[in-house]
């Protein structure tokens, strides 16, 4: 029988419904439910949580830091994308 | 790249205030260091829970009880926070126990010390405890983010441990003279062991230099060790301790506390494992570990049952 | 001499109050032990629900009585004699499976009990009950799960299931210990009737049991009293351990 270490599960929580899901920091648990209760009572001891994501560390996919440059570069000379790039004399937009 | 254009950027990027990730390059040697201080910390954790869980069944109110069961829940949840980011240094959560458990690994000296009266929960919060949020709130602006963010979240959760231990050393002064007398006496078995976490003098600290410049320490042992005296002494000032150090004085051209000699010889003798408790935490560690051992497997083995069950259907 | 209702009332928050002491008192002696880290933690996060329920069902049982002891005047200065905490909550920690075994066993029955103390006349209760509730369902969830891991897991953890069964099965029987108490406050509609409560219990351990791969045992014989006061040896030594302090400096502050 092995011993060796439960997997790794990363945690993401929701403060309050309506905000964003952030990464919290991971756990170790056999399986999804007990990954699920160890998240709730790891992240979640002072009223942090809404809801709780956790996922199988191996099943994200991350870029990587040679991505950078060919992955987001290219979004930074299209400032037409930004609001404020446009010049709206006299008229209100809010 | 060759390696030395790829250390030369990644010394440019610390100096210019970068935050180094779990997948940018870094070099060994840093991520080495990474590893020993952050897997040294999350240990300090994980065995600072024994000394404050010997006195859990013995608390003397249900609010103490409570308050303590939570502080040394906490100080788990501090040690998974570490461990998780010194996992993102390819380093496995089950290595770093190991080198625990097997007496490699270190952990902070002031946890082989005993906790002999109730008065030490009060000493561990106030003094530990501040001297961790002093080291602490510096290391929340280190360079690698994982464990920067990691002291984020447990600077906010330690300020509670510190305040709780004051509140208990001022009940105990404010008490009976037994009590004022059990206080005193705690104070002055951990005065001097909380002064030597912040570890050896700057002139005998042979990593200091590397970890400065690198930006993992913000600032020398000796700086943060005045910083947590000039803020700790008028607290007991307050609520009638007195430090036990006859040498200590307020100094006011520099407008710091000048403190006594360091006894440098206890503190490498309780490192070398000499320390009253050394021999019984690593044993309290070893036995949770082992006694875990079938619980980890029957679960493992539980996982396997449903998965295959759910392949089967 | 009969008791007023409001003696009665407080006794019965006694009983309450006490089992969630003793029990979170015993969990409290794995904290720092436990056999993974996360799982220390939720041993930890059930003791301090359970202390916190304590805390609350004490008080209000010391705001009735005609000495209005306070929660720690209650916790600290009774002897064993004068508790009123259910056998299992005093049985030792044992191995995991033993923990995790007695922990169910309790919690399933608070949660049945809880449940339909939120209907209680009596307005403390009820709403007590509603908080302590929720706490619970989560104590069971947290059990079962771990009942099945351990049932169905590896022979070994079976068999260490199979052994914390010997040892505690003949307690569960005083979970469901009712007297004259009771009898006059169910009428009052104040307290639950555990005869509802037991059928509620078995459902659904029986239930758990099958899918853990353990057998439900059929014997009968129950050591009861926890109720009355009478214990098992192991209280009075958990009491000298918890009352020590209060006890040694009489009258000093904390």
């Amino acid at each position: 029988m092995s011993s060796s270490q439960w997997p790794l599960w990363e945690v993401f929580l929701q403060k309050k419904s309506g905000l964003p899901f952030e990464h919290a920091g991971n756990v170790h648990a056999p399986d999804k439910e007990i990954a699920l209760q160890n998240a709730r009572d790891v992240y979640s001891r002072r009223n942090e949580a809404t809801c709780i994501w956790v996922v199988l560390s191996e099943n994200i996919i991350s870029s990587t830091p040679e991505d950078v440059s060919s992955f987001f570069d290219p979004a930074n000379d299209k400032i037409y994308r930004h609001p404020n790039f446009y010049k709206t004399p006299g008229a209100s937009f809010e | 790249m060759t390696e030395q254009e790829r250390e030369k950027q990644f010394e440019a990027k610390i100096a210019g205030g970068q935050i180094i990730e779990a997948k940018d390059w870094m070099p060994e040697r840093y991520r080495k260091q990474l590893i020993r201080i952050m897997s040294q910390h999350a240990h300090s954790e994980i065995v600072g829970m024994l000394p404050e869980g010997n006195w859990i069944t013995r608390a003397p109110s249900l609010r103490r009880k409570a308050v303590l069961l939570a502080k040394v829940q906490d100080e788990a949840g501090h040690g998974l926070y570490i461990y998780s980011g010194t996992e993102t240094l390819n380093v496995s959560r089950d290595e770093l126990t190991n080198d625990l458990l097997s007496g490699k690994a270190k952990y902070s000296s002031i946890f082989n010390y005993p906790t002999l009266s109730w008065a030490d929960m009060g000493s561990i919060g106030w003094l530990v405890d501040g001297a961790a949020i002093v080291n602490q709130t510096a290391l929340a602006k280190c360079s690698y983010g994982p464990y920067a963010r990691a002291m984020v979240r447990i600077c906010k959760e330690e300020n509670f441990h510190h305040k709780q231990g004051y509140e208990i050393l001022a009940t105990l002064m404010k008490g009976t003279k037994e009590q004022q007398a059990m206080a005193q006496d705690s104070v002055n078995r951990f005065w001097w062991p909380a002064l030597m976490m912040f570890g050896p003098s700057d002139k005998d600290s042979p990593n200091t230099a590397e970890l400065m410049r690198w930006k993992v320490k913000r600032y020398t042992n000796d700086d943060l060790r005045q910083r947590f005296i000039d803020r700790t002494i008028p607290q007991a000032e307050n609520i009638g301790i007195k430090i036990p150090d006859v040498d200590l004085k307020w100094d006011e051209k520099t407008k710091h506390y000048q403190h006594g000699e360091i006894n440098w010889e206890e503190f490498f003798n309780v490192i070398k494992g000499n320390g009253i408790c050394n021999k019984e935490r690593l044993q309290s560690r070893n036995d949770a570990h082992e006694k875990g051992t079938w619980v980890r497997e029957a679960a493992e083995a539980y996982a396997r049952k449903q998965s295959s069950k759910q392949v089967a259907a | 001499m009969t008791k007023s209702i409001n003696e009665l009332i407080s006794e019965y928050a006694l009983r309450i109050g006490d089992t969630s002491l003793i029990l979170g008192q015993r969990l409290g002696e794995w904290c720092g032990h436990g056999p993974i880290l996360e799982e220390d933690i939720a041993l930890t996060n059930i003791s301090l629900d359970l202390i916190g329920q304590s805390r609350a069902f004490l008080t209000y049982a010391g705001s009735l009585e005609e000495k209005k002891r306070t929660e720690d005047e209650l916790a600290f200065f009774r002897d064993a004699r004068e508790y009123k905490n259910t056998l299992l909550a005093e049985q030792p920690n044992g191995d995991f499976a033993q923990t995790i075994l007695r922990q169910l066993f309790i919690s399933t029955f608070q949660y049945y009990f809880f449940d339909k103390l939120k209907q209680s006349k009596d307005a403390m209760f009820a709403g007590l009950a509603e908080k302590s509730f929720k706490e619970v369902a989560y104590h069971v969830r947290h059990a079962t799960e771990w009942t099945y891991r351990l049932g169905d897991g590896t022979k070994e953890s079976n068999d260490k299931m199979k052994h914390a069964l010997s040892e505690l099965w003949r307690y569960t029987g005083d979970l469901f210990l009712m007297n004259e108490t009771d009898k006059i406050l169910i009428k009052e509609g104040i307290a639950v009737d555990l005869h509802e409560v037991k059928k509620d219990w078995e459902k659904k351990i029986r239930e758990v049991f099958l899918q853990a791969t353990l057998v439900f045992p059929e014997d009968n014989f129950m050591i009861t009293g926890g109720i009355l006061g009478n214990h098992t040896e192991y209280l009075g030594h958990i009491l000298a351990e918890m009352q020590i302090l209060p006890r040694s400096y009489p009258g000093a502050e904390w």
